[in-house]
């Protein structure tokens, strides 16, 4: 009896996860439906970096996308470091996951909004994502957050927020965190000038969290863009 | 006034002396030979006298103004032609002369420059670059330099060095017609008396930094009077009894070792028994019958 | 008078042929670092961007403008410039007294201390003049050829971006620091051509003063960093750097026309500054002094 009872509630367990899974898919189905309205934009934007040995003004950007995973940031004059991972890894590729699982991990606020906490793992071993967690807006069907872990770029956390784009799931503020590498030059080719401010030490340099931060002033939504300009 | 007045001049170099308590003085207008030998101290008094070197001890007095408060008012006055001038061997007479009237603090005009270039005989190479000079036209040019502010007084160390026969004569006119014509004052050194003898009018012998003599060249050169040279036994004692003897008008020059008197030949017996009587004990009584025989003597010694 | 006299010294620097080796050598280096750069300034900022390859887009073609170029041409060849103002610096004095020319000025109605101190500016404005070439070459030049666009300047743990309109005041203000810097070396070159009679000495040992400290100052030895370092002449001449390093606020982003630690700087050319007089004050005692048998 036991037994049976025990057989029982695993059936139902099993059948509630799959029945919960498919919600979190479902979920993410309609996210990708507001992504998958945008074909192509150009958006200006600003660029802010704080990266622990890198000092940068606010520069001045333009993001370049087109469907399915086209993405290029340009800062046409001007000087920029913009962290792969921005380019890389956006949205779309893990909404694109074919052969993937979902599993919800609760709930969390972000901000002031409260998120649904989906996980997501690639069934395939060639995907370039290896994990990814979503914060999934149920009202407005757009990713407040996501971590994303990949095979060669690492981990790399997005912050969204959305307003004026929001019908296109488009940010007006995008903030990536990044783990970031050492930066130390060999000291004969820099012959630097002891003006006796704090450098920043290598050691301290590896795993520490850098972030990039970009704030659009405006899309243009599907109104072609060249695919030159991703070359 | 004298034009130059100097007084126990020392300079010392280590454990050289150089120059060892030198006086004597340079009356306007003439032209002062200033004689002794390689190494006799003749290029630091020089350079004493323009203010390169300071001497240790003693007074420098040019025109009546002492030269260690004085320097510029004098040196303004002054031209010097100190060894082988070698100026600026990049530039040509003509900008050289004009950097030397500068510094004199004299604006000179084309015209002026090229008078003096004239003078000493450059007219024609004055576009010339200095490095292609010949030493002989070095040494003009130098003296032109030295002349280009209209100087009172000239000093020149050993113009004649390097120069030709031809270009001694000339140097020798031109130093002759700065005196006489233009009543400069001419303080000038060399190592050789037989120059001197031509162009000086006063002259003061040094050999290791000491005066050996001075004084106008006629007497100095006088036939019928001799160089005598005194010593006795005790020197401090017959130095204080000549001195306030009749032959006190006779020393030239009375130190530790010797006493120096210009005597006619025919009153050495005389001086001879006047130190007898006198109970001295006469070691030496000595003339010389020229001064260049003087004068290589006291070298030799 | 010293304006004349200041006018005759300039007159002789220019007049002499070795004056143009600076001006030649600086010319022929400037246009050898810029057509190496034009031909691999990729590969060039690679090395010092080889660490973060992986993480960053690196625009290499953004980064190598002709500010960039300048500062490069900079760091490149101000540490070997003062060779070049120790070559007319160190032969002021020494090279007239091997002339035969010193006695004959010195017996001119000039105080010392005035011809050392004509000696001295015509130095410095010689260092001016040939900072001036070094600007047209390497900065207006480089514009001309890389053009122009955010400063990237490299630091040993660090990378400093300025905008490029907040880069040119920075030039202007390392020139003139790079300037009072020079005119120390001359200073020291001046001081050590009072002592010596041929313009060989005075060079080479200025030389060698410059290349034994910022040996020191590259072994980073504690004793060195804690007691020569702070004091060392060069060190302190590297202080033009501090104009391209920027300060950032908490949020990590460059406050436009900042210098990080200017006091460092302020520092740097006051020590800079006390050389120059210290130099020049003993030149001016031992000169005084000195009995000229050249």
């Amino acid at each position: 009896m036991h037994k049976l009872l025990f057989m029982s509630f695993l059936l139902f367990e099993a059948a509630f996860i799959k029945l919960y899974a498919q919600d979190e898919k479902l979920l993410l189905q309609k996210v990708k439906e507001k992504y998958d309205k945008v074909n192509d934009y150009v958006a200006e934007g600003k660029l802010k970096t704080n990266v622990i040995f890198i000092k940068a003004p606010v520069s001045n950007v333009k993001v370049y996308y087109k469907k399915p995973d086209k993405m290029k940031i340009k800062n046409e004059k001007g000087v920029s470091f913009i962290p792969k991972g921005v380019v890389n890894i956006n949205i779309n590729e893990v909404l694109s996951l074919q052969h993937y699982e979902a599993i919800s991990s609760g709930t969390s606020r972000i901000g002031n909004t409260e998120c649904r906490v989906i996980k997501i793992f690639p069934l395939r071993d060639e995907e370039n994502i290896t994990r990814a967690t979503l914060y999934v807006d149920e009202n407005r069907h757009v990713i407040l957050k996501s971590v994303i872990s990949t095979r060669e770029e690492g981990t790399y956390e997005l912050l969204m927020s959305y307003n004026r784009y929001v019908t296109y799931g488009l940010p007006d503020k995008v903030q990536l965190s990044f783990n970031t590498r050492e930066y130390k030059l060999p000291k004969g080719i820099t012959m630097d000038y002891d003006n006796g401010a704090k450098t920043p030490d290598p050691k301290n340099m590896q795993n520490r969290k850098g972030k990039v931060e970009i704030t659009y002033s405006g899309y243009v939504i599907n109104q072609g863009v060249s695919d030159n300009v991703f070359q | 006034m004298n034009i130059i007045e100097v007084k126990n001049l020392s300079k010392s170099f280590g454990s050289i002396q150089a120059v060892n308590q030198l006086s004597f003085s340079v009356k306007p207008g003439e032209i002062y030979g200033f004689l002794g030998q390689n190494g006799s101290g003749k290029s630091t008094t020089i350079r004493m006298l323009l203010s390169l070197v300071m001497p240790d001890t003693g007074d420098i007095e040019i025109f009546g103004l002492s030269l260690q408060k004085h320097r510029n008012e004098i040196l303004k006055n002054t031209g010097a032609l100190i060894e082988r001038p070698d100026l600026y061997k990049y530039l040509n007479a003509f900008e050289n002369l004009e950097i030397f009237a500068r510094l004199s603090g004299k604006k000179k005009s084309r015209k002026q420059m090229m008078e003096l270039l004239e003078k000493v005989g450059l007219a024609g190479r004055a576009q010339s670059k200095v490095k292609t000079y010949s030493q002989g036209m070095k040494q003009r040019l130098g003296l032109a330099c030295a002349l280009v502010h209209d100087p009172q007084l000239i000093i020149l160390d050993e113009p004649m060095n390097g120069l030709d026969p031809q270009g001694i004569t000339d140097m020798r006119e031109l130093i002759i017609q700065l005196s006489r014509k233009e009543q400069k004052t001419v303080f000038i050194s060399s190592h050789l008396l037989s120059e001197m003898q031509q162009i000086a009018d006063s002259l003061l012998i040094i050999h290791k930094g000491k005066k050996i003599t001075e004084g106008n060249l006629n007497e100095l050169m006088n036939p019928e009077k001799v160089r005598v040279e005194l010593i006795t036994t005790d020197m401090p004692k017959t130095a204080h009894w000549i001195t306030r003897s009749a032959w006190a008008g006779s020393v030239v020059e009375a130190t530790q070792e010797a006493i120096c008197l210009l005597l006619q030949k025919e009153q050495l017996p005389q001086l001879n028994n006047d130190l007898v009587s006198q109970r001295f004990g006469v070691v030496s009584l000595r003339p010389y019958l020229s001064l260049e025989e003087y004068f290589l003597t006291q070298i030799r010694e | 008078m010293f304006v004349s006299l200041l006018r005759l010294e300039i007159y002789k620097i220019f007049r002499r042929p070795r004056t143009y080796i600076a001006f030649g050598a600086i010319t022929v280096i400037v246009l050898l670092i810029q057509l190496a750069l034009k031909v691999n300034g990729t590969d060039f900022i690679r090395l010092y961007t080889d660490t973060q390859t992986d993480i960053f887009e690196i625009p290499y073609e953004n980064i190598l403008n002709g500010y960039f170029v300048c500062v490069m041409v900079l760091h490149m060849i101000l540490i070997h410039v003062p060779l070049l103002v120790a070559l007319i610096a160190g032969d002021m004095i020494s090279g007239e007294a091997a002339a035969g020319t010193l006695r004959l000025i010195a017996a001119k109605p000039i105080s010392r201390t005035r011809l050392i101190l004509a000696k001295f500016a015509a130095s410095s404005l010689y260092v001016v003049a040939l900072l001036l070439w070094m600007a047209v070459f390497a900065l207006a030049g480089s514009i001309l050829i890389f053009g122009t666009g955010d400063l990237l300047v490299f630091k040993e743990t660090e990378m400093h971006l300025m905008k490029q309109t907040d880069v040119f005041w920075r030039f202007l203000a390392a020139f003139a620091f790079a300037a009072l810097a020079l005119t120390a070396i001359a200073a020291m070159a001046i001081l050590f051509s009072v002592f010596s009679e041929n313009s060989l000495g005075p060079i080479v040992t200025t030389v060698c003063v410059v290349i034994v400290f910022t040996i020191m100052q590259q072994l980073k030895v504690p004793l060195f960093e804690k007691w020569i370092n702070p004091w060392s002449l060069t060190a302190h001449m590297l202080g033009w750097k501090g104009f391209f390093y920027v300060e950032k606020n908490e949020e990590g982003v460059t406050l436009d026309g900042s210098v990080e630690n200017p006091w460092a700087v302020l520092q740097s050319a006051l020590i800079l500054t006390g050389y120059i007089v210290l130099f020049l004050m003993i030149s001016v005692y031992y000169f005084r002094k000195k009995d000229i048998l050249s």
